[in-house]
């Protein structure tokens, strides 16, 4: 069917997300760790309307942006499905998704000491809690699904002690979980190391993306 | 498989415009219902409680939110009526990349058009016309952007014309002038009855956007 290949960088949760995706499945690929501070070539000419990473290949055809990707991924291994058969199940875990999406970072802003954005945060999170969690394991049910996958952002904001600390309990649970699923364990970025990177990069040169 | 299916929407929203489409594509029948958006219907606020929004589809008293999501799930249950999401995957990627780009900025773009002046208007003008640019290239050659038939893409996207003439006298630019080509699809696109029924007249918008304008203070 064609060589897969995947240009991330070891810092974006975007990135992660494919790799989990496609360990899900068990597909092998090769993994291109891409330089954000020195973009290169191949990076350019594959996306050239967003400049970014994750670029997924395969076969030779390159997919941007990381949902588009996963979607992708599914409709092509469908086994160790990521999202409902049911279509209106799928419109339910759809909403969710964006929901996530569109909100980003900002629904993991608690403690920043910020009142306004904390108690937004805490607004999102409750909401996700109560409507899209209720008292399942997984997003999905039994199973990691899309919606699991993408709400691992929560991982790089420190989402353990912050649901921890508020009180979200099916939310915390939810994440220790999700961190001990053996794909995801075995593939998630030393926080430490990465903020130390992050900070590194700040001080080299406060323009870069 | 057909049930009770009701659209809440208003009438000069182009993200209900692209459901409205799809179902008339397919010649799906539902009761189409306007909301007064400063008046929200109890119905609306329950089935959409999160966001509080339209286009809100209702089929058998369960609700879809979100245009895209909406179209998407139009497809699936009615499949076999004139399918608008290519089947091949690569395909589906790349038409799903598309309308993920018109959503991050065609609405944000043209919104910026009409409500700011000067510099901010400029830039968002320039943008506005590059992303057009940019849609033109993946048109390329084709009929629609879907190929022979309506897809994807093109459902999400020519919603948007029916603002144009606002864009238009608010930016005082022509967007024919600047990309001929999508004006040309536009056309072929108005032909169909499901698109031609979806979208409201321009000039109705333009009126809509000045009301607007005078209940933000926008000159």
């Amino acid at each position: 069917m064609g060589e897969v290949k995947l240009v991330g960088t070891w810092v974006s949760p975007y990135t992660y997300r494919i790799k989990w995706a496609l360990k899900l499945k068990g597909i092998a690929f090769d993994y291109i760790e891409e330089d954000l501070c020195n973009k290169s070539a191949l990076l350019l000419q594959y996306n050239p309307i967003h400049k970014k990473v994750p670029v997924f290949f395969h076969g030779g055809k390159p997919i941007c942006e990381s949902m588009v990707i996963i979607e992708y991924i599914e409709e092509t291994w469908p086994h160790n499905p990521l999202l409902p058969t049911d279509p209106y199940e799928r419109a339910m875990l759809r909403f969710w998704i964006k929901y996530a999406e569109d909100k980003g970072p900002s629904m993991w802003m608690v403690g920043e000491g910020q009142h306004k954005a904390e108690q937004n945060s805490l607004e999102m999170l409750k909401i996700i809690e109560e409507k899209a969690l209720g008292d399942k394991k997984f997003f999905g049910g039994d199973n990691i699904s899309m919606l699991d996958i993408v709400l691992g952002l929560g991982h790089w904001l420190g989402g353990e002690k912050l649901l921890e600390a508020h009180k979200l309990r099916r939310l915390h649970v939810w994440l220790k979980n999700f961190k001990q699923v053996p794909v995801i364990k075995e593939d998630l970025p030393d926080l430490d190391a990465m903020l130390a990177y992050l900070r590194r990069q700040r001080e080299m040169s406060p323009a870069t993306h | 498989m057909a049930g009770e299916l009701v659209l809440l929407d208003f009438w000069p929203s182009p993200f209900g415009m692209r459901s409205r489409i799809a179902l008339a594509e397919k010649g799906i029948p539902y009761e189409y219902r306007e909301e007064d958006l400063r008046n929200k219907s109890d119905l609306l606020l329950q089935m959409n409680p999160v966001h509080k929004k339209i286009p809100v589809l209702i089929h058998n008293g369960k609700p879809v939110c979100e245009s895209v999501i909406q179209v998407q799930y139009i497809d699936e249950v009615w499949h076999d009526k004139a399918p608008l999401i290519p089947s091949d995957p690569y395909q589906r990627a790349v038409a799903r990349f598309w309308v993920d780009f018109i959503d991050k900025k065609i609405y944000e773009l043209g919104s910026k058009i009409w409500k700011t002046k000067g510099e901010e208007q400029a830039n968002a003008k320039k943008e506005f016309i590059e992303c057009l640019k940019l849609l033109e290239g993946e048109l390329g050659d084709k009929t629609y952007f879907g190929g022979e038939s309506l897809g994807y893409v093109d459902v999400a996207l020519v919603p948007f014309y029916s603002w144009f003439y606002a864009y238009e006298k608010c930016g005082d630019f022509s967007i024919e002038a600047e990309c001929p080509k999508m004006i040309a699809w536009v056309k072929r696109c108005m032909q169909k009855e499901s698109v031609a029924k979806s979208l409201p007249d321009q000039e109705k918008v333009y009126e809509f956007i000045l009301q607007l304008k005078k209940i933000f203070g926008i000159e």
